[in-house]
């Protein structure tokens, strides 16, 4: 059985690799570790031992970057966290900003950022599938994943002039309008996204090669991924029934009517089940979004905070002087201090801030998904064969941008 | 939604479940308490820390969502601990604080109630140099092992040392 026992076990160095195990160096160049992930694999023959995770290797010191910007400097960095998902790295940062200004956005913003929220997730989780499945051998349905992912990012470009470090949210709303004829591109590509979803599912579902890869395969029981901290599809693929979107709604989540997807599986297969469905509730969400998008302001009335629109900062004295406020002096935040966690792609994206009244953000605290969830691995893959890592890996859909920070 | 003052009232806050779950089991533990933005904030006493948690965890707060610090250089005690705490039934997050001088720091070790803690903690005493005892593995985790100094130190400078 595995155990998390290991964790609480004096480790390693010096007692790995007695007489029966030897240790393979798996990374940070691997393929199948989806960035700069370094594993030490303790092996018995072909079973694992032990796994030993080393990270680190893409850490650039964001946390402590962000203390040395304005507020509103941190945006662009927040997208370089967790690369795959920038619009909800940008989303859990200017919640928490919002939170701690007391700020409201407008109901257009709101509802923009939902969509583009969602449109995110679904972009994340093509990523996802596409290189888990190549992993384990199923080369078709990455070429299928990218061909869609390559129109969401068209559409980033379209909102924010980036196709993946977007830096579109801002403080109070968005950066700017959605363009002429967003809403068509995205309406057309909501029609046909649902079928294209069951594409995917026909290659893998029922394929014997796909279950026997993936069945039975790294599997964590309920107890254990509560208490090793996992969060998201991981978690819920083995039954935990927890998302922040629908249990601690944040900014306007409770408007949207979803279900939940949860697996008792516990296994590989389990977590692929749930992001397949997850898929498809995300693309029911941007429906919604589109068919509720109300006319009207994109960013909030709050000349100090929100800079100014272009035309009124020429022909009006004052929005001059606040645009020059907020690009030089930043705009100040009460004192005080807000978690605001959002439902990832990966799981549960925290941003703690901190604010000792200035300008710039005293501290900024990422509890980034992946970095929970890397614990998991060595339970998943303890006594199983070594070529299923690389499955385990991929089911956990670790980006390591996130990891390291 | 304008803000509201905080209240740092034990009196007024005492229905909270957290604080009510804490006043019942060891009224000893708490040093104070904020409610503000929405979220309650708990300082403990560094003694009572793990028994405290462990209190909190085994009503409903099980789940142990994020571990941090925060360096208050150059006042003192200099640093806090931040364990942010969320509970499934009832759907409430809290904050669990506790103070810890900038002379010696540390802790004491929450892995033996969440396993998952391991990492967090290591990553806190890498950028803060905050020792976590009874950590059974307390090494650097994002840094070069003979990388000198704790960065997130606020005495550290940000473009570090050249």
């Amino acid at each position: 059985m595995p155990s998390i026992d290991q964790f609480r076990s004096v480790p390693v160095v010096e007692t790995i690799g007695g007489d029966r195990t030897m240790v393979l160096n798996m990374g940070p160049q691997h393929p199948s570790t989806h960035g700069v992930l370094r594993l030490l694999l303790e092996i018995d023959g072909e079973t694992i031992v032990r796994i030993r995770p080393d990270i680190g290797f893409l850490h650039t010191g964001i946390e402590k970057t962000c203390e040395a910007k304005f507020y509103q400097q941190v945006i662009p960095m927040t997208d370089r966290i967790d690369y795959l998902c920038p619009m909800t790295n940008n989303f859990a940062y200017v919640l928490a900003v919002e939170k701690l200004l007391g700020l409201e956005v407008p109901p257009r913003a709101l509802w923009i950022r939902l969509m583009l929220n969602e449109l995110t997730r679904i972009n994340s989780h093509l990523v996802w599938l596409g290189t888990h499945a190549m992993d384990i051998g199923a080369m078709t349905v990455f070429l299928y994943c990218f061909r869609e992912r390559e129109e969401i990012l068209k559409m980033f470009e379209m909102v924010a002039g980036q196709r993946m470090m977007t830096s579109y949210f801002r403080v109070g709303g968005v950066s700017m309008d959605l363009p002429l004829g967003f809403l068509d591109y995205i309406k057309n590509f909501a029609a046909y996204f649902p079928d294209r979803i069951e594409q995917y599912s026909d290659l893998l579902t029922n394929n014997p090669i796909w279950i026997g890869r993936t069945k039975g395969v790294a599997l964590i029981t309920r107890n254990d991924a509560l208490e090793l901290m996992l969060s998201g599809p991981t978690a819920r693929g083995s039954g935990v029934d927890w998302d922040l979107r629908r249990d601690m709604p944040y900014g306007g989540y409770e408007k949207l009517d979803f279900k939940v997807p949860v697996a008792t599986g516990g296994d590989v297969f389990a977590r692929y089940q749930v992001r397949m469905e997850e898929l498809r509730e995300s693309i029911s969400m941007v429906k919604q979004a589109i068919a509720n998008l109300p006319d009207g302001a994109y960013k909030a009335d709050a000349p100090k905070i929100v800079l100014p629109d272009r035309e009124k900062m020429k022909t009006q004295m004052e929005s001059l002087i606040h645009h020059f406020k907020i690009v030089t002096e930043g705009f100040t935040v009460p004192e005080g201090e807000v978690y605001q966690g959002v439902e990832s792609p990966r799981g549960e994206m925290g941003y703690y801030v901190v604010s000792d009244g200035t300008a710039k953000p005293y501290r900024v605290h990422m509890r980034s998904p992946s970095f929970a969830n890397l614990n998991a691995i060595g339970v998943m893959c303890e006594h199983n064969l070594l070529a299923d890592v690389v499955a385990a890996i991929g089911s956990i859909d670790i980006v390591l941008g996130d990891v390291d920070r | 939604m304008a803000l509201q003052p905080a209240v740092t009232d034990l009196e007024m806050l005492k229905d909270r479940p957290a604080l009510a779950c804490l006043l019942s089991g060891m009224p000893g533990a708490i040093q104070s308490a904020k409610f503000d933005r929405d979220e309650l904030t708990i300082w403990v006493t560094q003694i009572h820390l793990l028994e405290a948690l462990n209190l909190l965890r085994t009503a409903t707060y099980a789940v142990l969502a994020d571990l941090t610090a925060v360096d208050w250089f150059p006042s003192e005690p200099r640093f806090e601990v931040v364990y942010s705490l969320l509970s499934h039934q009832l759907r409430d997050r809290i904050r669990v604080k506790v103070q810890v001088s900038g002379a010696d720091p540390y802790v004491e070790s929450v892995t033996g109630l969440w396993a998952g803690a391991s990492p967090f903690e290591r990553e806190v005493f890498d950028l803060f140099g905050i020792r976590f005892q009874g950590h059974p593995d307390l090494r650097r985790i994002l840094l070069p092992d003979e990388w000198e100094g704790h960065p997130l130190r606020k005495d550290y400078p940000v473009e570090g040392y050249r």
